[in-house]
């Protein structure tokens, strides 16, 4: 009798394959658009032509008024009001400034600095020329070189800030993210981690906290933002990627910035969020090895068993 | 009353009650099956181990899960996903398994379609199979529902819609299955008693059912030839176990059944552990939001064949044609009417090309039913699902013709 088994389990496989190809891969590129990463280069802003001094920008930090919104802990300037207050002024609470100079790109912050909406790509949103201002006040200059001016706050902001290297996850999302994106499952709200209170009485005030704070994002960005918790597992990390760059690529006309961080700002920004949805990808690793060592061990086991069961049945 | 002695040991005490000699003789030692069969007749076992492992994870899921609409979504989540040791794994185990466990399904029918597996004195085997495929669609359908995501919610809104019958507008139909007026907390209550209890229930007496319909015709082999089984199981007990075509369930069967189980399972956990978005979609990652609707909304991979069926036509043309298509494989046995148990193959060219037709466009079916409805798909996807009931219209005509082999 000839052995047909083996053609047969070519059969099997051919169809089952053509069947996952055409409904995963084939399918699934059909319906999401592709959108070629920048790679973060921010080519469309232009580049830092001067090298900036570190005293000078300090001064100018201070003299342009940044700190009249902007907390700088790390420097001794607390925030000005608290993030519920400042979401009712401003829409959104305006972020730390201590380690901005490690988060974003360069080129991005002094584009920052100088045109806000342009570097955040919300021009469709706040048009200067029908008087909607985005409620960052744009750096005029003091009177020098402007350019230079924005260098040197640049510069100090990147001296302020730790390495680039020590950003830990956290502090990339917190910053980047985290005043209009809760995070449940990490137990952060826009206003920061939530914090176990022993009586439910603060607890439920902090929560009304939350809310109030929600309400302003509301009304800023048109909706409220949604929670990040399992957007890991919801959408690819090619699109998170791809999206954070430049959120106009995927969603043109959306509220949501282009927040200019690093490349490197973003990895942490994806490391987070696997720590908030899919918390538990190591183990799985690590679990999955010992299971395939397990049943390969049980296939050989069973092939012997076979063989030799079979031995008289021929 | 029957007649009992003291008991020599424990076998003896349990045999005199249970008959348990004889118990396992009819289903294992002296259950005969024919030698020449090959791999595909193991998946049969491979459904089994398939459905314990989804019995088993399912039970552990069960222990976290909570039913209602404000906290299921987190409880699967979070709870299971990220505070419950390993419940990581046995919601990728069941998720997995719950997928794969309809490809094995496919291999399973389209075998027994090849090889005649359904004829003379075989059409329970092949109608309680399809009754199986029922209740396991029904089964991976109401627990598609449970994770209150968004792909369970909108699949749940727009297969019940179904029930309205379209121009009839049996919108009370649908609002007495939901409920509601939408799929809300009534609707996820039932989904979860139909998943945890009912369909189960039914299923383990289908799988009953399905084994006992097995047991006196036997199982078809490669060349569907009869086989006396009483002559060879002879033979094979008076020691010619080479020269019998028959062997025994347990343990000259079961040992390769055993082969292609670790196979399989290699397979299922590789999936399990490194490629699992096919069965877990991302969309369902986002929580149910009624006034969201997401941009595409699809099936899970094993129903798109019947969806695509549903979709090329007006409303009510395409409600009949899903009903039809739902139904006709149980008919398979009658509407065969060929005189020949034997593989495709051998049958004449019709019959050959019909069952690689109706593999091939099933197939097809099923890319069209997940790509958007649009441009080329649709045109591809109309002339699939017309092929598709042609071809089963067609069928007795072209089997009666069939000359005898």
């Amino acid at each position: 009798m000839k052995n047909k088994e083996p053609i047969i389990l070519i059969v099997v496989i051919f169809f089952s394959l053509v069947t996952y190809y055409l409904v995963e891969p084939f399918a699934h590129g059909v319906m999401h658009k592709h959108v070629d990463s920048e790679n973060f280069q921010y080519a469309d802003l232009p580049a830092l032509t001067k090298s900036g001094n570190v005293a000078n920008g300090e001064e100018l930090i201070i003299n342009a008024g940044c700190t009249g919104c902007h907390s700088m802990e790390k420097a001794g300037m607390p925030a000005p009001m608290d993030a519920v207050t400042a979401a009712q002024s401003y829409g959104v609470n305006p972020p730390d400034l201590s380690e901005v100079g490690a988060l974003y790109d360069d080129k991005f912050l002094a584009d920052l600095i100088k045109n806000p909406a342009h570097a955040l790509k919300v021009e469709h949103k706040f048009d200067a020329s029908k008087g909607e201002m985005h409620p960052m006040v744009p750096f005029y200059g003091m009177g020098g070189d402007i350019d230079q001016e924005v260098a040197d706050m640049v510069a100090y902001l990147k001296n302020l800030a730790v390495s680039p290297s020590d950003v830990t996850p956290a502090m990339a999302f917190e910053n980047a993210c985290g005043r209009c994106h809760a995070v449940e499952y990490e137990n952060w709200t826009q206003i920061g981690t939530k914090p176990s209170f022993k009586h439910e009485k603060d607890s439920l005030a902090f929560d009304i906290q939350v809310l109030e704070y929600e309400d302003s994002l509301k009304k800023y960005m048109g909706k409220l933002p949604p929670d990040l918790s399992s957007y890991i597992r919801s959408r690819s990390e090619d699109f998170l990627i791809t999206f954070i760059e430049n959120p106009q690529n995927h969603l043109a006309g959306t509220a949501m910035p282009r927040v200019g961080v690093t490349a490197d700002t973003a990895e942490k920004v994806l490391e987070y969020m696997r720590d908030a949805g899919d918390t538990k990808r190591h183990e799985r690793e690590s679990i999955g090895k010992v299971v395939m060592i397990y049943i390969v061990i049980f296939a050989i086991f069973a092939f012997l068993w076979k063989k030799q069961v079979w031995r008289d049945l021929h | 009353m029957a007649h009992f002695t003291k008991a020599t040991s424990v076998k003896d005490w349990l045999n005199q009650r249970l008959a348990i000699e004889t118990v396992e003789k009819v289903m294992m030692s002296e259950y005969w099956i024919p030698k020449n069969i090959n791999f595909l007749w193991a998946m049969g076992m491979v459904l089994v181990v398939t459905f314990v492992l989804l019995l088993v994870s399912g039970i552990f899921l069960l222990m976290y899960y909570v039913p209602t609409v404000d906290e299921a979504f987190y409880s699967v989540n979070y709870t299971i996903m990220r505070e419950v040791d390993f419940g990581w794994l046995w919601r990728h185990i069941h998720g997995v398994a719950a997928s794969v466990v309809f490809l094995v399904i496919y291999i399973h029918m389209f075998t027994g379609i090849y090889y005649g597996s359904y004829k003379k004195g075989r059409e329970m085997i092949w109608i309680s199979g399809m009754l199986l495929f029922v209740a396991f669609s029904a089964e991976a359908f109401s627990g598609y529902m449970l994770p209150w995501g968004q792909m369970s919610y909108w699949a749940g809104m727009v297969i019940t819609n179904l029930f309205s019958g379209g121009s009839l507008h049996a919108d009370a139909l649908v609002e007495w299955i939901r409920g509601d007026y939408v799929p809300a907390q009534a609707f996820l209550g039932r989904f979860f008693m139909l998943h945890v209890l009912l369909i189960p229930l039914a299923i383990v007496g289908l799988i009953g059912l399905h084994f006992a319909a097995l047991r006196i015709p036997h199982v078809n082999n490669q060349d569907g030839e009869e086989i006396d089984f009483n002559a060879e199981s002879k033979k094979y007990l008076d020691g010619d176990k080479a020269g019998s075509k028959v062997m025994r369930f347990a343990n000259d069967f079961m040992s390769k059944d055993m082969m292609v189980v670790g196979i399989f399972l290699i397979f299922l956990f590789y999936l399990v552990f490194w490629n699992y978005s096919f069965a877990l979609d991302p969309v369902n990652f986002d929580p149910a939001d009624g006034l969201k609707t997401p941009e595409h909304i699809y099936p899970e991979w094993y129903f798109l064949w019947s969806y695509e069926i549903l979709r090329p036509f007006n409303i009510d043309l395409g409600l009949v044609l899903f009903g039809f298509a739902q139904v006709i494989f149980v008919f398979l046995p009658f509407l065969d009417r060929s005189p020949n148990t034997c593989p495709a193959n051998r049958r004449g060219t019709m019959f050959k090309v019909w069952f690689w037709l109706m593999l091939s466009n099933m197939i097809v079916l099923t890319a069209m039913g997940k790509l958007p409805p649009e441009g080329i798909f649709s045109t591809i996807g109309l002339v699939a699902a017309i092929v598709f009931v042609v071809q089963w219209i067609a069928l007795p005509f072209i089997t009666s013709r069939e000359k005898k082999v």
